[in-house]
């Protein structure tokens, strides 16, 4: 099923570039979600039978649901990162490629991001292009919608980032799943407060710019600091098994 | 200076400072809670708005206090068992997550006891009280993952990863009660302040935190001292140990 080769594996030298490596990653992990398109369909549907939970649960007003929806497609958007992400090294680790991923000679923290970006282009990109129509579901207006849209675009890959060092973490346990939500949710919380704050803003009508910038600025720091987790965690699960 | 580096790392070597020290710390953190209890339940003033109820504080300051503290020390630990792979380390992060996740629990049940007759309500999603309540979380994580992997070593250097990783959240709790659009209700007392309050009033804190620190002291010797027992069993002079206990 998931026997596509890293290409830089036969290679097994420094020789290939650090960026090549991680291209090489990147392309077979796209390679490998593109045949199994159930599991890139899965969190999506997800996403929108949670969100279709809130109006149906809750109350279908107008009046609540475009006060708290710009919330619930946060929520729901977190929870589809959350289930997506066993996903992450599950396979890989299964079958032993993830292996030969830690003895590449170029440094694992860049590999993960290449695949932590892999798996946010698979998860977060669609939840994002899929938020404007659940958001006209929710009665959100145009204003909330794109900064809804523009706050995904930076968190999910915060979400993604986060994760990956979680899913490292409990790698090859058992009831991962749920151990994997009980680690990552508190860290998650934080982008989830400045992702709402920033739409609650936006549709008081005060200016986002601050709250944007502080957004990439949490971005900025999980993309420098997240894969140097993540690798430390993955060496650690594996040398547990 | 190398050697006590190297003193430290052996859990036999601790075993025995710890012992001495031990009835010092715990004799010491009783009579300092006592003092600030009674000092602070009987003879502090009464709060001229908030009456007698604000006597909480002697319990509820101390147990957020220690709360935030042992997981900064928990970080600190994490990073010495990642650096320099020291037993003792990884002991006491295991040792004190339990006490840090009760002491959280703590201070969130009598914030919420003295928040009723105060605010008129037992929770509100204020951004400190949410703060507290992630760090509880967290603690929540740091054990379950501790139990969740069977090797003690790797559980060791996966749970020193997740406490770090959990670091990143202290200055955003810390800040967030200016970040967050809330209903917020200003910081009652910070110590790193000229307390607003009386000096009455805020040296029978200050001893009930002192107290309190002996006492957490305490918990994580005799709890670091179990964990060394367990772990250190087939070890001779552990063997030794017990059968001198027991004859």
């Amino acid at each position: 099923m998931n026997a596509e080769a890293y290409p830089t594996a036969g290679l097994a030298s420094s020789s290939v570039s650090a960026l090549a490596a991680m291209k090489g990653v990147f392309a077979r992990d796209m390679k490998v979600a593109f045949r199994q398109k159930q599991d890139l369909l899965n969190p999506l549907l997800f996403f929108i039978m949670v969100v279709t939970l809130f109006p149906l649960g809750v109350s279908p007003e107008v009046s609540f649901l475009s006060e708290a929806g710009a919330g619930i497609l946060w929520v729901a958007a977190l929870l589809s990162v959350l289930l997506s992400l066993d996903h992450l090294f599950r396979h890989d680790f299964d079958d032993g490629t993830l292996e030969q991923l830690v003895l590449q000679p170029q440094p694992l923290f860049l590999l993960i991001l290449a695949k932590t970006l892999a798996h946010w282009m698979l998860t977060g990109l669609p939840l994002v292009l899929l938020t404007p129509i659940l958001g006209v579901m929710v009665h959100l207006d145009g204003n909330s919608i794109a900064v809804l849209c523009l706050t995904l675009l930076i968190g999910t890959p915060i979400l993604s980032l986060i994760g990956a060092i979680g899913a490292a973490l409990t790698l090859g346990l058992r009831s991962a799943g749920v151990l994997l939500s009980l680690l990552i949710i508190p860290l998650y919380i934080p982008v989830l407060i400045f992702g709402t704050g920033t739409v609650a803003a936006a549709t008081e009508g005060a200016p986002v710019g601050a709250y944007l910038a502080l957004m990439g600025a949490f971005l900025m720091l999980a993309l420098t600091l997240a894969p140097f987790a993540a690798a430390a965690a993955l060496r650690i699960s594996l040398s547990n098994g | 200076m190398w050697q006590i580096f190297h003193k430290l790392g052996s859990p036999k070597w601790f075993f025995g400072i710890s012992t001495r020290f031990m009835p010092w710390l715990l004799v010491g953190g009783v009579l300092l809670l006592l003092a600030g209890a009674i000092w602070g339940l009987a003879f502090a003033p009464k709060d001229y708005l908030q009456g007698n109820s604000y006597r909480i504080i002697f319990i509820h300051v101390p147990a957020a206090f220690l709360a935030q503290s042992i997981y900064i020390m928990m970080a600190s630990a994490a990073i010495v068992t990642l650096v320099w792979r020291m037993k003792l380390a990884d002991m006491f992060v295991k040792a004190v997550a339990p006490v840090g996740l009760v002491l959280t629990f703590l201070a969130l049940f009598t914030g919420a006891v003295w928040g009723k007759p105060t605010w008129g309500t037992w929770w509100i999603w204020d951004a400190r009280l949410t703060s507290m309540l992630i760090l509880l979380f967290l603690y929540g994580g740091v054990i379950a993952l501790d139990r969740a992997i069977t090797d003690d070593k790797s559980a060791a250097r996966a749970v020193a990863v997740l406490v770090l990783v959990g670091v990143v959240n202290i200055p955003i709790i810390k800040y967030s009660v200016e970040w967050w659009n809330t209903l917020h209700q200003p910081a009652t007392f910070k110590l790193t302040e000229k307390p607003s309050m009386p000096a009455e009033m805020w040296v029978p804190l200050l001893l009930s935190v002192l107290g309190l620190y002996l006492v957490f002291g305490w918990l994580a010797c005799i709890r670091m001292q179990t964990e060394i027992l367990s772990r250190e069993q087939r070890t001779r002079w552990v063997k030794e140990l017990v059968m001198k206990g027991k004859s």
